[in-house]
């Protein structure tokens, strides 16, 4: 990675544009194309343990958002400083230490969701995202574009997770957000309307339908085949 | 007993993978082929064995609050509890780096195999996840061990018979977006269904 830096043109470039087309495309890449989790398969790990509601689930992308994007800029300002050899190391370091922040942060003002995501925050740090944008793009790019490309793995994340939270709050608990939309249907109707909710969604095993279901979706719409 | 018992609890009811989602991405990716999975889990219930009591110990006598008492009783106050994601980090990678080092010396075929998924044990969320569980539920040094030889054993179950049924999936006409990742979802769904049944089992 280090030697791959060193070979940068030494003929200064006139400035880039804050957007230019080449950083928007860095941007929206992870959102459909390039998704880290239905086409790079990154980051399930830790990620659909907490789609039972949605709120965990978004403060759980907005963590993930955070640390990517800080590690990222971290880790593309430090480049060229980092032997290759301890960068693993380096990278974990980093990651922890943002980590252990998110989860001061929740522990002193947001108890209680703190309690609900419990091991999960932690789960973080070994969340392959994170560590996988660190190895594929801040090693080897600059910290301004680091961030967007944070950004964007971030929020293809969260839009992902969003989504399966919300067909399992919805179909599992009838609600979302906690608003419960099936006892509002049936009141609403007095009693015509009344859709059983589906104790399957919220066990685990509708994490694994609601995603498959959702990638099978997405890939036939951007047309990604695998082998 | 009750140390058994978290054995079978770890292997069968709260497996890994389909009670928690943890370690899902070596899951899914190297469960192609039952002998790279075989592998993969062995290494993995290795590290599990190793990483959840060493990180017990580390638990109980640094980073607890009070945990350091026993060196002078002016340490009474010391609360460490902030730096567990990097300690247990740390072990864990120090631990991967190890097993690295042996599978490397004594079956090069299965270090080639297993590629980039080695150093990756490190960031496997189910090493990790499995120290994290053994605090929060308060396990002794011996139910901790347990537990973690228990989840190894259990993530190793799973993937080698996701890569069984995998292997044999090759030959069926699967819709084209559905390829690999999306059908791999959905058969884990169902495996996790069956090990539903096991819910109730107790000794």
């Amino acid at each position: 990675m280090s030697t791959e830096t060193l070979e940068q043109p030494v003929v200064k470039e006139p400035a880039e544009p804050l957007l230019s087309k080449r950083r928007k495309k860095i941007m929206s890449d992870p959102l459909n194309d390039d998704n880290p989790i239905t086409i790079q398969v990154l980051g399930i790990c830790s990620a659909l343990a907490v789609t039972v509601k949605m709120e965990p689930t978004f403060v759980m992308s907005v963590a993930v958002i955070f640390v990517i994007v800080f590690s990222n800029l971290i880790i593309s300002i430090i480049r060229n400083l980092v032997p290759t050899r301890v960068r693993i190391i380096v990278q974990l370091a980093i990651i922890a230490t943002l980590v252990t922040l998110v989860s001061e942060v929740l522990k002193a003002y947001y108890y209680d969701m703190y309690k609900v995501l419990g091991a999960f925050v932690g789960l973080i740090i070994t969340n392959c995202i994170v560590m996988g944008r660190l190895e594929a793009f801040a090693m080897g790019n600059k910290p301004y574009d680091s961030v967007l490309d944070g950004l964007g793995s971030g929020f293809g994340y969260a839009w992902i997770i969003l989504a399966v939270a919300f067909c399992r709050e919805l179909f599992g608990s009838g609600s979302i957000f906690d608003i419960k939309i099936y006892e509002g249907l049936s009141n609403l109707t007095g009693g015509f309307v009344n859709i059983q909710t589906n104790g399957l969604m919220v066990d685990s095993i509708g994490a694994f339908m609601v995603l498959g279901i959702l990638i099978w979706i997405q890939r036939t719409k951007t047309g990604y085949v695998e082998h | 007993m009750e140390a058994f018992n978290i054995l079978i609890r770890g292997i069968f009811i709260d497996n890994m993978i389909f009670a928690y989602f943890l370690g899902m991405c070596s899951f899914l990716a190297v469960s192609k082929k039952v002998s790279t999975a075989f592998g993969l889990g062995m290494a993995v219930i290795f590290v599990l064995t190793i990483t959840v009591p060493v990180n017990w110990l580390l638990q109980e006598f640094v980073l607890k609050e009070g945990a350091l008492a026993w060196i002078s009783p002016s340490f009474a106050e010391v609360d460490l509890t902030f730096l567990q994601f990097i300690m247990f980090i740390a072990v864990i990678a120090s631990m991967v780096q190890l097993v690295e080092m042996v599978i490397e010396k004594f079956s090069p075929a299965l270090y080639g195999s297993l590629g980039i998924f080695l150093p990756l044990i490190a960031v496997n969320c189910a090493i990790l996840g499995a120290s994290l569980f053994m605090v929060q539920r308060d396990y002794t040094i011996l139910e901790a061990t347990s537990y973690g030889f228990g989840s190894g054993v259990g993530w190793f179950l799973a993937i080698v018979a996701l890569a069984a049924i995998r292997e044999k999936l090759k030959y069926s006409d699967v819709p084209k977006g559905l390829r690999g990742l999306g059908i791999t979802m959905l058969i884990t769904g169902l495996m996790g269904l069956a090990f539903k049944s096991f819910i109730g089992i107790a000794l």
